[in-house]
Parts: structure tokens; sequence; C-alpha cells
């Protein structure tokens, strides 16, 4: 017990720091995919699938990330589903996300302005078509900057994934802590690195946010 | 519900169109019929139904009685075979309403390659011409906003014009220009007409309406208050439209 920081240490932390990319990777793809989908049900024709959709985002939305976890880990395992921790973590990440990217980008679809939506269908498109070749096209230039903006919350939200076992950069720090007792230098080194990874994001979110700026001046009619 | 077209049917026609917006009743049975090849020219003050009607068309919205028929589907029907109809129909926006992350030419494209499966060196082709109709060939590869209001309008006008339509619907097509833009608009509406384009327009350019019109309906109160063919603007009957005219609506 005791010792000293040394280079083990730093590269247990830098494992755990890969878990984290690669948890909120995971995050990010899977709850991008499922978003996808919410976001295009929250909009659907048909009423049933809108109301669906609406009181998923509202449950998610509505119970904390901490307590999903939990449900993903030690319910399953109740019901007699035994689940790895990084299959847990994993599954409640794209659980919450889906139903935040899905309300993001459900806005950014209906951002873009109903005379496009009329004018689309008056030349004769699908429904598909328009969505397709008229409408995400125009909500993928609005939708980017927040979605970059949100994967700073995944980054961070991945550390709670600690509490049922996964081994992620927050979990490391604990495990490192344990043996060396110098909470204050360890949690600093773990800060620096959380920061390391989401500051970056930020960087580019808020310069996105600047050149759509600029791109919507540039939209009025002449 | 495609029926069966004789040439002597009129391509549009509304009877006893019914439309109401919650309590207010918007179109009070409202008739009208447009004939091949015919301008006809929906005018009146702003609340009278008039762009309703237009759109009710096309069926950006529902009507709650009455018949429309519109070469030969019938658009009061919950069954109409919208894609058809909209297929015959092309429709121009007072907004423009360009799509801002194509370029003109594929605005242009778009819907005869998406809709009727055209090749792509064909639809191009076809956006040549019909830019060209509208004065617009050098701005084949420009977005949108790098073009002025008017000319936005005429691309507008040429896309729709793309996917032939056998009549065009015109919605205040020059209400947000400035008379210079204006002018450049209508003459290409008028060339159109000249060629013998089936057509319905919104309009508040009185001296156009007058010009290029075969028929004039006035609407107010949502009804169709008087009708004729253009010198009606010149001496109307009813005193409402005398007084619709009589207040600057009438450009020489």
């Amino acid at each position: 017990m005791g010792g000293h920081l040394n280079i083990n240490h730093l590269m247990f932390l830098g494992h755990g720091a890969l878990w984290t990319i690669g948890l909120s990777m995971i995050a990010l793809i899977g709850g991008g995919i499922v978003g996808f989908v919410i976001a295009l049900a929250r909009i659907s024709p048909l009423k049933s699938v809108r109301i669906a959709s609406a009181v998923y985002v509202q449950l998610i939305q509505g119970t904390p990330l901490l307590v999903i976890l939990f449900l993903g880990y030690f319910g399953l395992a109740a019901i007699g589903l035994k689940v790895s921790p990084l299959a847990a973590a994993g599954a409640s990440l794209t659980l919450y996300v889906a139903a935040y990217l899905g309300e993001i980008w459900r806005g950014c679809i209906q951002s873009v302005p109903k005379p496009q939506w009329e004018a689309a269908e008056g030349l004769a498109l699908s429904r598909t078509q328009r969505m397709m070749k008229v409408i995400l096209p125009q909500a993928i230039r609005i939708a980017t900057p927040p979605t970059v903006g949100f994967m700073v919350q995944i980054i961070k939200n991945t550390s709670l994934a600690s509490v049922v076992g996964f081994v992620e950069l927050m979990r490391s720090g604990q495990i490192v802590n344990n043996s060396l007792f110098e909470p204050f230098a360890i949690y600093a080194i773990i800060a620096v690195v959380y920061f390391a990874m989401c500051y970056p994001l930020s960087l580019f979110s808020q310069k996105l946010e600047r050149r759509m700026g600029r791109g919507r001046s540039n939209l009025a009619p002449a | 519900m495609q029926q069966n077209l004789s040439s002597s049917d009129p391509i549009v026609s509304l009877r006893d169109v019914q439309k109401s917006f919650g309590p207010l009743r918007v179109l009070d049975g409202v008739s009208f019929a447009v004939e091949r090849g015919e301008v006809l020219a929906l005018i009146g003050r702003s609340g009278s139904g008039k762009s309703t009607a237009l759109r009710c068309i096309d069926r950006f919205e529902k009507v709650d009685g009455g018949e429309i028929v519109v070469c030969g589907h019938r658009v009061d029907r919950p069954d109409v075979d919208l894609r058809a109809l909209r297929q015959d129909v092309g429709i121009v926006f007072q907004s423009y309403n360009l799509f801002p992350h194509l370029t003109i030419e594929q605005n242009i494209t778009l819907a005869p390659c998406a809709v009727k499966g055209m090749a792509t060196s064909r639809a191009r082709d076809l956006a040549r011409k019909v830019l060209a109709q509208v004065g617009l060939e050098e701005k084949l590869h420009a977005y949108p906003e790098q073009l002025s209001g008017g000319q936005q309008q005429r691309a507008a006008i040429a896309r729709s014009l793309a996917m032939q339509p056998k009549v065009m619907l015109f919605d205040e097509v020059t209400s947000a220009l400035d008379p210079e833009l204006t002018a450049e608009v209508l003459k290409v509406i008028e060339q159109l007409a000249a060629d013998g384009m089936t057509m319905v327009m919104v309009t508040h350019e009185m001296g156009f309406a007058k010009g290029i019109a075969d028929r004039i309906v006035f609407m107010h109160r949502g009804k169709v208050h008087e009708t004729g063919p253009a010198s009606i603007l010149t001496s109307p009957t009813t005193p409402e439209l005398t007084q619709f005219v009589g207040t600057g609506n009438l450009k020489s």
C-alpha cells in the first residue's frame, strides 16, 4: 500500500481514458442510430407512433442516467439476464443518448421552414424523397453544432458507468486511488484528462455555430 | 382518381367549395372554372380567400365541402392520388422556396429525376432549356442565395416548368419584389401565357392582371363576388370591386 504515482498508474489511467472514448463512441453511434429513428417517429404522420416516441423521450429525460445504469445492470440481472458492465453501460447510454439526440434532431428537422416542405410536395416528391433530398440535408446543417455540443455531455456522462463496475477513466482513477490514497492529485489528473477530451469539442461546436450564423445571414432574401 | 378527360372539359373546376379555419369561414361556396389555355386572375383584398382557393386546387388545403376537379383528378376526395395531381399542376410561391442546399440546376433536375425517373443527362438538358425560357441560362451552377429575388423567382418558375405541368398556379409571386424585379418576373409569365400555358394566378398587380388575364375572379368575404373578362376592372358593376380597383390598385 502507499507508494508513489508511477508510470504503471498512468498507463492504467490511460487505459481507462481509452475506454471512456470507446464507451462514448458506442453511446454516440448507438444513440445516434436509435435517436434518428426517434426523431422521425416524433414527426410521423401516424399519431400512435408520435405518442409512443414522445412517451419514450419523456420517460428517459425524466430519469437520472445513474438510475438508468442501475436498472440496466441490476435490473436485467434480476430477471435472469447476466450482462457485462460494458454491455449494460453501452445499452443504458444508448437509450439515454437516443432520447436527447432524437429530440434535438426533431427540432432541427422542424426548423427547416415549412414552405420548403410545400415546395417539395408541389413538385410531386414522395414523403421519403422530401425528407431525404430536401429536408434532411438542410436539417443536418442546423443539427451539427448542437450535436457536437451534446457529445461533450456524453463524454462526461460516461463517468457514471463506473458505478456498475465498468473500468473507464473515472473508475480507473478510483482504483488507483485505492492503492495510493492521494485523491486530490489523482482526481485532478482525471479532471484534466476529461477537460482535454471535451474542450476541443466545445471549441469545435462554437466554431460551427459561428459559421452557421454567417450562413444564415446569407440566406436572407435579396 | 383519374377520370377520362375530354379536351373540352375545364382543366380546373371548383363547384360550391367550402372551407373554414376553425370558426372562420374562408371559402363560402366558391365556384369557377379554368379552360385549357386560359389565364385566370384571382383578385381581392387580403383575407378574401383568394390564396386559400388557389391552394385548394393543389390540395395544400383540404376542403370541407364542394367539388374540385383538376386535370381529371377529384381533388376534394380523400383518395386523390396526390403525386399524380402534383405532376399535372405546377405551383410557384411568394417566397420562391428554392432549395438552398442545391444549385439551380439541381433544384430543377431533382423532381424530374426523382419523380419521373428521368436520366440525369436528359434532366440537365431540360434544366438548360427551362432556364433559357426564363432568361437565366448563366445561373445554372449558382446557388439560390447568390441570385436576386427576381432571379430566384424566375428559377422557381423554371423548376416548376421542368415537370411539364398542364396548369400553373402562381400565389402572389411578385409580392416580395420591388417594381423592377416584379417587371422581369411578369415578363416571364407573359411569355408563358403567350405560349398557351393554362394559369391561375393570385395577384395584386392589377395592371398586369388586366393585360394578361382572360378572366378575372374578384373574391370578397370568401365568395366569388364578381367575375368576367379583364374589362370588369375598368368598368366594375359591384360597389365592392369599384372600391377595390378605385383605391389605387389599378396601375395603367
